[in-house]
């Protein structure tokens, strides 16, 4: 029963930040739109009469509609789409016995967590990896590389998946999966907002910049600025940040599905010793998955900057804890038989 | 006056016997259900066993006694019938696959022919898949015991002709029981 509250209260939570996560984004853009017509407007209103005037605030309109619609895409078409960006192909028929062994853990998975069967998909990549996406339960995919069939064994495999199948029941998926749309979006719009401003600011200066500007103008420009410069840093810290905390939960569920942590833990083992990047899988969806696709650049690169940036927690930590459980319910096993 | 609150509590009442009615048969359903699912496999399972035996018996065929006790032990679950007894049956019924999987260890060639290789993963499958439905099964009849025997649902169990479900008990040692999880470390981590 307490299993019961539990998965319940980590649902809500998901929902619950995945609408926070919605309107944080949908303001953020709004702020982005009418920032920038609240400076423009400012920085023309003293202008000679007959030049430019911005008034109608065209650019939050149009910000605002492109937020809205980019939500509905990622809510509608988000999982489709972060499959179709690792080059994922579905798998139907399966082909080899390893296919048909990936098939049949995922079917074990999908009755010992209660649920549907998600949908299967492959992608051709020899770093062992792995990720659920998807809206919820019944929409649910799981992706597994080419690698991961390769070199786990069963049981390893199956801890996988069972992995994953925790990230679909808790709701993870959702949440994620709208983390990667909109993650996407920002660093989108923060280009292409560098790239207009780069040229509109070469057009002010030819038209000889006499640096009388408002100044309220000048500091709402520059907060402006600097909000697109962070955000796409700031939206890839918040979708680490989410991810990492449900990676121990999904390792504990996932370990309670198969009875057998240990096999989690090995496989962690075998994904920890691959240390080639999966090249499949881009940063945008680099928190989806069960291990970081690439390990080390992060830590090598920004040194205890890693702690903060990393989208999974140190995966020595997360297989200490699985040997943990292991050997409570080794422990329990040898309590509870008579000798 | 009075008629009104008489009416109101008489309304409550129903309203309670309808909601505890209607969670009993949900639950009842849901039993059945966990239990369809068992049945499934189960017949999967006893349609892969002589696709097996014929597999092997060509290169096993002095393990005779070994595959006749699949055999019987299959037939013998095939006819089972109540929770106990299915119960009984397939546990045998695992031991005896058991022992002809162990044997096959020592026919490499019978193992490179795929086909064997294959086989065997589909029942290891099978197998995983009657285990887990076995947990779910196991989960809901509890639940569903449970609710029918406290009160004050028990008045309404008459009603709803409900009657204990039998729990499918294994015997085996070797079952792994389910892992605890410690949430507290996981909130210390994040």
């Amino acid at each position: 029963m307490s299993d019961d509250a539990n998965l319940f209260a980590q649902q809500q939570s998901n929902r619950r930040r995945s609408r926070l996560l919605t309107i944080g984004f949908m303001l953020f853009f709004a702020w982005v739109g009418f920032g920038g017509d609240l400076a423009l407007y400012l920085i023309t209103a003293d202008a000679p009469p007959d030049s430019y005037h911005h008034i109608i605030p065209f650019i939050g309109v149009f910000s605002v509609a492109a937020a809205g619609a980019i939500c509905w895409y990622s809510w509608r078409h988000g999982a489709e789409r972060v499959l179709w960006a690792t080059g994922a192909w579905e798998l139907i028929e399966p082909a080899t016995p390893e296919q048909k062994q990936l098939v049949n853990v995922v079917e074990e998975m999908a009755i010992a967590s209660g649920l549907p069967r998600p949908r299967v998909w492959v992608i051709a990549d020899p770093d062992p990896n792995a990720f659920a996406t998807g809206r919820d339960a019944a929409s649910a995919s799981i992706a597994v590389t080419e690698g991961l069939l390769a070199k786990l064994s069963r049981d390893e495999l199956q801890a996988v998946v069972a992995h994953e199948m925790a990230h679909v029941r808790n709701l993870d998926v959702r949440l994620m999966t709208l983390l990667a749309g909109m993650v996407g979006a920002i660093a989108l719009l923060s280009d292409g907002m560098g790239r207009v401003i780069g040229r509109g600011s070469r057009v002010t200066a030819r038209r000889g910049g006499s640096g009388k500007g408002n100044p309220l103008g000048i500091v709402i420009l520059v907060l402006w600025l600097l909000t697109l410069v962070v955000a796409p840093v700031v939206s890839r810290v918040l979708a680490m940040a989410v991810s990492r905390r449900r990676e121990y939960l999904a390792d504990a569920t996932g370990a309670q599905l198969t009875r057998n942590p240990m096999a989690l833990a090995s496989a962690l083992e075998k994904l920890a010793a691959a240390t080639d990047p999966t090249k499949s899988i881009t940063q945008g969806a680099a928190h989806l998955c069960i291990v970081d696709p690439a390990p080390g650049v992060l830590s090598a690169r920004e040194g205890f900057l890693a702690d903060f940036i990393a989208s999974h927690p140190p995966i020595r930590q997360r297989i200490i804890r699985l040997r943990g459980m292991g050997y409570q319910q080794a422990k329990r096993e040898a309590m509870e038989t008579p000798a | 006056m009075a008629t009104i609150v008489l009416l109101v509590v008489i309304g409550v009442i129903v309203l309670w016997v309808i909601g505890a009615y209607n969670g009993l048969i949900s639950l009842k359903n849901q039993v059945v259900n966990g239990w369809k699912q068992i049945d499934v496999q189960l017949k999967r399972r006893h349609d892969l066993i002589p696709n097996l035996v014929n597999t092997v018996k060509g290169a096993m065929d002095f393990e005779r006694s070994t595959l006749d006790a699949v055999i019987s032990a299959r037939n013998r679950a095939v006819g089972a019938s109540g929770v106990q007894q299915t119960a009984r049956a397939e546990g045998e019924l695992t031991q005896a696959l058991g022992r002809l999987f162990a044997l096959t260890e020592a026919y490499p060639d019978l193992k490179a022919t795929g086909n064997v290789a294959q086989l065997q993963e589909e029942l290891t499958s099978t197998e995983n898949k009657i285990g887990f439905a076995r947990q779910l099964y196991n989960d809901v009849a509890t639940q569903y015991n449970t609710r029918q025997m406290q009160f004050p649902t028990n008045l309404v169990a008459g009603l709803a002709k409900a009657s204990p479900a039998e729990l499918w008990e294994i015997e085996d040692a070797a079952e792994r029981s389910v892992p605890i999880v410690d949430l507290s470390a996981n909130k210390r981590g994040a």
